[in-house]
Order: structure tokens, then C-alpha cells, then sequence
């Protein structure tokens, strides 16, 4: 898992350039990554229950968090994410046109396409970050999206890009 | 200082299996502002709860995380738990260790890790929790359905024998429906307006139903238990209270047009009543076709009144009402086969749709139930049935099944069999489905006891030769081309949304699918509900539908409503946005984010404190701020993300809980 086997990417190459301390060949092979999921009630978190039902195995690295609708992930939920050391970030809803509020995942499909520009602009490697649609009856989907994401984000190693040590003072436009 | 208890549970085995759940509990004590934590082995049965709500007590607890099945589940039941020891119940939340832990992971040590997470996260967002009360809102006792076919009727008459009021509100001069038009109904060959006129009288006749005819529903603004509708009452140039009914204008009437009820296969006067038993049956003037609106020379109807209800000066008339709560049985139209070319693009007089055979066959009809083919007047001979025209075709028509079709095919076709001597009736089909009590009997009895021919096909073409009318198809079972010299052709074209049905949906603020057909909330479990609370559907708007699925669902419909207007307040949700008015800035980005239109912009007058830049101090200014209807939101946060100031916040799933949950880990 180190730089040389051709996995090459964009926040490796900024680490370096930023002289950051930890270095990919420091994470052992078994490492796994932080992955946060925030969830829409209606549709994924109804698919990841159904996984759970289905006793479907996925790895253990996603913490999910519950919102009401896809729309309701706030883009800078996920910024903190990353600031927090989370290595990996999934924003899932339903299926376009079957949103519950009828238009809450319309805003997540155009909030996040600008998003993982952003994060791209950044120099975030944009693999971090995924947004997908996974209806209350796609348990399999679920356990295929959590898995992909866990096994696209360990060669990538531990997210330093955009973690801050130092939180409090930041993010001050939200939570106040 | 807030006080969380941590309330983790074995689920049997389902949960410790995988997760240590002692450990579980060990170390959720650890976690800031845990006062106390304790596992059990089914924390939802009845000694659990005991036990939690003896926690509550004993140890003054203010917040509860229960460590267990999916909030899905068990949410409800750990609220009214909570609340039974007097704690609010949006103080409660959840970790969700079954469903998203111990049945997705095997390995121990890993999952039991997960799981600490999972209940760090939900005593971090816990302790952010606020109390949550429902607001109340009055329930208007009054019930409007829109529509008033079969499907309509039967909720208003079902509504309105409970008790309470019911406004029926039809686009026709008369209620009815396509119903109406129908001669006989399968499987039981009763006659259509045998069955329904009664019913129509008696909706007329209920002194708790209004029928508003010749109206269309023009605006619907509120929300549950309180919506105001605007209902434009069309100009009948009739005074109804005047009018006795005596038909006399209709006779003399010296304006005549095609009359839809009878699919433009006769005429009708301009001042009219779509037929003899409509209700309300009083005359309406067309004003498209009448003589007097078109050159301003006429008014024999006028002068003709006994009782001098004619009113040219009649003016369309704008009511709002308020209801509580609204059916929505707007019913469906009928595919143009005039898009099918091989079918000769409507230009062949003998091609007809399945209702204009209807009304062929009608006593009532143009021809007096003599089944005469439109062209000529003589009696069709060899009838064939086209089936699936426009439905299950994904190129011209639609990808569903009419639902109605096979049957009315069938009892179309035994009718041929039945009143023409010597007759033939071939039927071309895709497939036979016939999915209803005694429909499939019905079925095989038009096939073995009249003797209706089904050719397994489709067809080609029609073209007419020598004055006939060729049918060409496939026989897909035996493999070979064949002809068919037909005198007339019938055509099941496919049931499908009223061409309006989308902009009427916006109107009210229901969604619709990709057919048009309105969304129900649940295809399976909420098969009446709409994702609006308050409105509720009915009959073939919903989708293709038969007359005893549609009163069917009319009747659940119906039973939907009694249920909400039974009561005299209903708690709402207390999950909905909320604006900080100090932080808005009025820039009502929100109020077009909002699917439910529940944020609108209001003024407020406020004095002002200190020297601003835009006035003196102590000065009383006004501004713009959004205002969220609490009967509207429904509570998706779209708002919230949409809100450039931070001012708008999510009750139960605040910015503040949401990070909370994220900075825990």
C-alpha cells in the first residue's frame, strides 16, 4: 500500500508537498477507514436496515447518521467530517423522483455534483466523497455501495487533507 | 447538567452475539454526561421499559439513549416509554446496534467498537435534544371530493352518512361520469345506470351532500384539517333555483353541436343537460355553441322559460370554502387511437373506441341499442375487437395495462354475439387477463357459450377494400397471416390520466407519476393516502381501474376522511423548521426550496435598540422575515441547507445535533 504500486493521488501528492508527517506506508494493510454515511429516513436507512434483516456482511467502517431527507445534508456536515478525520464520505437518499418530499434529493443531486468540485478544487481526492441512491428495498445495494467505498478508500489511506486538530473556532456560519 | 441514561440491549441473542454488550454499557459511562448506563436482554418488553422508566426516576435522568433495533422499529415505543416517566419524548434517542451492527458484522471486537460509536453518537446528539411539543391544529369539519364519476360519488355518499358535510364538485353539467356512458357492466351484465342512477339521486338527495356541478376546483391553499378552496362556479346562463327541469329550452333550441356524452355520434342542443336522468337536472347554455353568444340574435330559450330562468348575464363565480379534508376522484380519459396510422388515423367512420360502442349499444344512445355501424346505419356483421390499444405499448401509448380492457372486450363481444343474428365477433389479444371475482368465467363464457373468436395477436393494419374493411393480423399461436373482412372494428384504447391531470396536481399540491396518474403515499400500505395530509384518492386518477376497484377504494378513501374529521384537533408533527427572525435576513431563497409551500415571507415591525446605520435609534422599523407554516412542513430540512444566514433550523434534527453526532467520533 504505498505510493509506488500506482496508487497516486492527488492528496498523497498534496500531503508531500505539505511535508505532512504521516505517511501512507505507515498504515498497516488490515487498516480500515472512517466512513461517514448520512442516511435519508425514508429510503437509505430504510435499504440499510433491510441489509441488516437480510443479514447481509458488510465491513465496519461506516457510522450512519440519520436525517430526514438526503436535502437535509448541509455540504458543510460534510466538510466537517473530513475536518473531524473521517476518511470517507457517503451522502445517500432515494432514488431521483421518489423522494419522499417530492424534490429534497433534486437539491442533493445538484448540492453535491458542485460539491465534489469543490472538494477537487481543494485538491480533497474527490474518491473520498461519494453521493448514491439507495431505496428502502436495496439492502444489497446498501452492502454493495459501503463495501465498494471501504475498498476504494483504503488505498488511499487516512485523510489528513482537510482535518483540523484545533475545531472550535471554525465552521462558524452553522450550529450557532 | 444534563443527565443521559444508557439503556443497552442484548435482543436476545440478536445483538450480543456480535457486540459485547456488558462492555457496551461499561464503557458508555465513560461518555460525557452519562449518569447512568445498564444492559438487558429485551429492553422493549415489559420489564425493560420498568426498567428504564425506574432509571428515569431513580436516578433523575433528563435524556435516554436506548442502544437497540433500528429506530424504526422500536422509536415509539421508547417515546411513550420515556413519556410515561414524564419525560419528553423527543428527549429519547436511538443507536441503532441490530439492523446497522451486530447482524451486518461478524467480527466481535470490530462490531463491539462500532456499536461504542454508534451510542457515543446518540448521547452527543442526545444532549443536544430539546423538548418537542406537537402543536395543534383545528380540524374543519367539511369534506370536498372533487369529481363526481362513480368513484366520487360513492366517497361522498359514504362520507356524508356519518355524518358529516360534503361538497361534490363536477366539471359536467351533470355528475355521473363515464360511468354514465356505459351501458353494461361486467361480469354480472347489470345495466351501468341502473346501479348508478340511484346512487346519483341519492347523493343528490342526502341532506348532508352539496352537489356542485358545472365548477372546477381553481385554487387550494392551506393544509390538513384547514384547506381553503376556490372553487369557480362555470356561468350555466340557468338561475338553478328557477330552473324546474321541464326541458322545453333543450326541444327549441335552434343551436346544435356534437354531444360528448354520446361521443360525438349525435346532437345536442346548446342549451342542455348531457342526458335524461342527470343530476343536477337542470340545462346549462354552451356558450360556444349557442346561437345568441355567437351573434347576439337568439334567446329563444329565454323567451320560451316558464319560469324565466334563463340569465345571459350569467357571470362565473368565484367561492372559497374551507374544508378539512379532500378526495381527489378526478377520474380518467381515454387514449386518441387517431395516433395509430395502421389504424387508419381515426379517418375510417367504422373503427370506434370501446365507448362509442357503448353508446351503440345504449337503449338510451343514438341509435336506441341497435347496434348500427356509424358509416352507414346497417347492422355490423363481423365486429372485430382490437385489444391493448395504446396500453402495453411503450412506442405510441403506455407501458401499463388498462386493467379494464380484456373484460369490456369480452362483454363487448358478447353483446355483438347476443343482439346481432349471424354475427361474428373475432377479438385479437395479446394476453387474457382477467384478475377479479367471476372474471375469468365471464371470460370463457363469452368464448365457449357465444362463441366469440380470440385470435392470439396483433394487428397489422386496416384498409378498406371494395367498401369493407380488411383486418389484417397474425395468428401468433398457429404462425400465420390472416384477414379478417370486418364491418366494423372496436378498439380498447387504454385508460389514461386526464390530459389537465398534471397541472391539476400542482394545483393542489399532489404528486403524480410518470404516467401522470397521482401518487399514492404507499404503493401497498397507503394505496388512498397522498403524500399531502388531508388528501386523499380515489377510482382511476390513481391509476387504471374497474368500477368495483374504484369504489372500493372510494369507500377507503371515504373512510380516511371520517377518521380525520372525527376528530376536533389533530397534533402535528413537532419535527418541522423554524426560523431564528434575529438571524433572517427576508432573502426568501427558502420559500421556493419549500415542496410544501409552507414558508412564506411575512413583515414584522420591530424597534430598534442603539444607533443603526440605516435610521436613529428607538426607531420602529420593518423587514421581511420567513415565516414557517407548522401545519404545512412536513419536516425535510430542505430549507434549513437552502438558508444562506443560518436562520432556518430543523426541529429534532438541528445543525447543532446533526454535528454534534459528527464531532462525537
Amino acid at each position: 500500500m504505498t505510493m509506488d504500486n500506482g496508487q497516486w493521488t492527488m492528496d498523497n501528492e498534496m500531503q508531500r508537498q505539505q511535508g505532512t508527517s504521516v505517511r501512507l506506508d505507515s498504515v498497516g494493510k488490515d487498516w480500515d477507514p472512517k466512513i461517514l454515511v448520512f442516511a435519508c429516513q425514508y429510503c437509505t436507512y430504510a435499504g440499510a436496515d433491510l441489509a441488516g434483516l437480510s443479514r447481509l456482511q458488510y465491513p465496519t467502517t461506516t457510522r450512519v447518521i440519520r436525517v430526514p431527507c438526503s436535502g437535509r445534508t448541509n455540504p458543510q456536515f460534510v466538510i466537517r467530517a473530513f475536518q473531524k478525520g473521517f476518511d470517507g464520505v457517503l451522502v445517500a437518499g432515494c432514488h431521483p423522483g421518489d423522494c419522499h418530499f417530492s424534490t429534497g434529493n433534486y437539491f442533493t443531486r445538484r448540492r453535491y455534483l458542485l460539491m465534489t468540485r469543490l472538494m477537487e478544487f481543494v485538491g480533497m481526492d474527490p474518491r473520498r466523497f461519494r453521493v448514491c441512491w439507495i431505496s428502502g428495498s436495496e439492502g444489497p445495494k446498501f452492502q454493495q455501495v459501503v463495501t465498494e467505498l471501504t475498498d476504494a478508500i483504503r488505498p488511499l489511506g487516512p485523510n489528513h487533507k482537510l482535518r483540523d486538530t484545533e475545531l472550535s473556532s471554525l465552521v462558524g456560519g452553522i450550529g450557532r | 447538567m444534563k443527565k443521559v441514561g444508557v439503556f443497552v440491549c442484548h435482543c436476545g441473542t440478536n445483538i450480543a452475539q456480535t457486540v459485547n454488550c456488558e462492555q457496551l454499557a461499561e464503557a458508555a459511562k465513560t461518555l460525557p454526561g452519562v449518569a447512568y448506563s445498564t444492559e438487558y436482554k429485551y429492553m422493549c418488553s415489559d420489564p425493560g421499559q420498568t426498567m428504564i422508566k425506574k432509571a428515569i426516576e431513580e436516578h433523575n435522568l433528563d435524556r435516554v439513549v436506548v442502544a437497540a433495533c433500528s429506530p424504526r422499529m422500536h422509536e415509539a415505543t421508547f417515546r411513550k416509554c420515556v413519556n410515561g416517566a414524564g419525560l419528553n419524548p423527543y428527549l429519547l434517542e436511538i443507536a441503532n446496534i441490530r439492523e446497522q451492527c451486530s447482524w451486518v458484522h461478524s467480527d466481535k471486537t470490530k462490531a463491539t467498537a462500532k456499536a461504542e460509536d454508534l451510542i457515543r453518537m446518540a448521547v452527543a446528539k442526545a444532549l443536544k435534544n430539546e423538548k418537542l411539543t406537537p402543536s395543534v391544529i383545528p380540524i374543519h369539519k367539511r369534506a370536498l371530493v372533487i369529481g363526481g364519476g362513480i368513484a366520487g360519488i360513492q366517497a361522498a355518499l359514504d362520507i356524508a352518512d356519518t355524518g358529516y358535510q360534503v361538497d361534490l364538485v363536477e366539471r359536467e353539467p351533470s355528475i355521473g361520469g363515464k360511468m354514465a356512458q356505459i351501458d353494461k357492466t361486467f361480469p354480472t351484465m347489470d345495466c351501468s345506470a341502473c346501479i348508478l342512477t340511484p346512487k346519483m339521486v341519492d347523493a343528490a338527495q342526502h341532506p348532508n351532500i352539496t352537489i356542485i356541478a358545472y365548477s372546477e376546483v381553481e385554487k387550494v391553499e392551506g393544509y390538513v384539517g384547514n384547506f381553503d378552496v376556490t372553487i369557480r362556479r362555470k356561468a350555466t346562463c340557468v338561475d338553478p333555483v328557477k330552473c324546474t327541469g321541464c326541458g322545453l329550452c333543450s326541444q327549441k333550441c335552434p343551436s346544435k353541436t356534437d354531444s360528448e356524452f354520446e361521443c360525438n355520434m349525435s346532437q345536442r342542443p346548446a342549451i342542455y343537460s348531457p342526458f335524461p336522468q342527470a343530476i343536477p337536472n337542470k340545462p346549462v347554455i354552451d356558450q360556444e355553441a349557442c346561437r345568441y353568444f355567437k351573434t347576439g340574435k337568439c334567446k329563444i330559450c329565454q323567451k320560451i322559460c316558464a319560469s324565466d330562468a334563463v340569465n345571459f348575464e350569467d357571470q362565473d363565480e368565484l367561492v372559497t370554502i374551507r374544508y378539512g379534508a379532500i378526495v381527489v376522484a378526478t377520474g380518467y380519459s381515454l387514449y386518441d387511437y387517431n395516433q395509430y396510422g395502421e389504424y387508419g388515423y381515426g379517418q375510417y367512420p367504422d373503427v370506434i373506441s370501446g365507448l362509442d360502442f357503448e353508446r351503440l349499444v345504449n337503449a338510451s344512445g343514438p341509435t336506441m341499442g341497435k347496434i348500427k355501424r356509424p358509416s352507414d346505419g346497417q347492422e355490423p356483421k363481423t365486429v372485430v375487437f382490437i385489444k391493448c390499444v395504446g396500453s402495453r405499448d411503450a412506442n405510441r401509448g403506455h407501458d401499463y395495462c388498462s386493467r379494464a380492457c380484456c373484460m369490456y372486450t369480452a362483454k363487448h363481444a358478447t353483446m355483438v354475439r347476443d343482439k346481432i343474428k349471424d354475427s361474428q365477433a373475432v377479438v385479437f389479444y395479446m394476453d387474457i387477463r382477467t384478475p377479479g371475482k367471476n372474471y375469468e368465467e365471464f371470460y370463457l363464457r363469452a368464448v365457449e357459450e357465444y362463441g366469440v373468436t380470440y385470435v392470439r395477436g396483433r394487428v397489422s393494419r386496416i384498409y378498406m377494400e371494395s367498401g369493407n374493411l380488411i383486418v389484417q393480423g397474425e395468428d401468433t399461436i398457429l404462425g400465420t397471416q390472416i384477414l379478417v373482412v370486418a364491418d366494423m372494428v372496436v378498439l380498447a384504447t387504454a385508460m389514461e390520466a386526464q390530459p389537465d391531470a398534471a397541472e391539476f396536481a400542482r394545483k393542489i399540491g399532489i404528486t403524480f407519476d410518470q404516467n401522470n396518474f397521482f401518487n399514492e403515499a404507499h404503493p401497498k400500505l397507503r394505496p388512498v393516502e397522498t403524500f399531502s395530509a388531508g388528501i386523499y384518492l380515489a377510482g382511476a386518477c390513481q391509476g387504471p381501474k374497474d368500477i368495483p376497484d374504484s369504489v372500493a377504494q372510494a369507500g377507503a378513501a371515504a373512510a380516511k376522511v371520517v377518521a380525520l374529521l372525527s376528530k376536533d384537533e389533530m397534533a402535528t408533527e413537532p419535527i418541522v423548521a423554524e426560523v431564528n427572525t434575529n438571524h433572517c435576513s427576508g432573502c426568501g431563497f427558502c420559500v421556493p426550496v419549500c415542496p410544501y409551500k409552507a414558508i412564506s415571507l411575512k413583515t414584522l415591525t420591530e424597534r430598534v435598540h442603539g444607533s443603526v446605520a440605516w435610521g436613529p435609534a428607538g426607531k420602529e422599523i420593518t423587514r421581511q422575515v420567513a415565516e414557517v407554516n407548522k401545519g404545512l412542513c412536513q419536516g425535510c430540512g430542505a430549507c434549513t441547507v437552502n438558508c444562506r444566514s443560518g436562520a432556518l433550523d430543523l426541529l429534532g434534527f438541528t445543525n447543532e445535533q446533526i454535528l454534534a453526532e459528527v464531532d462525537s467520533l
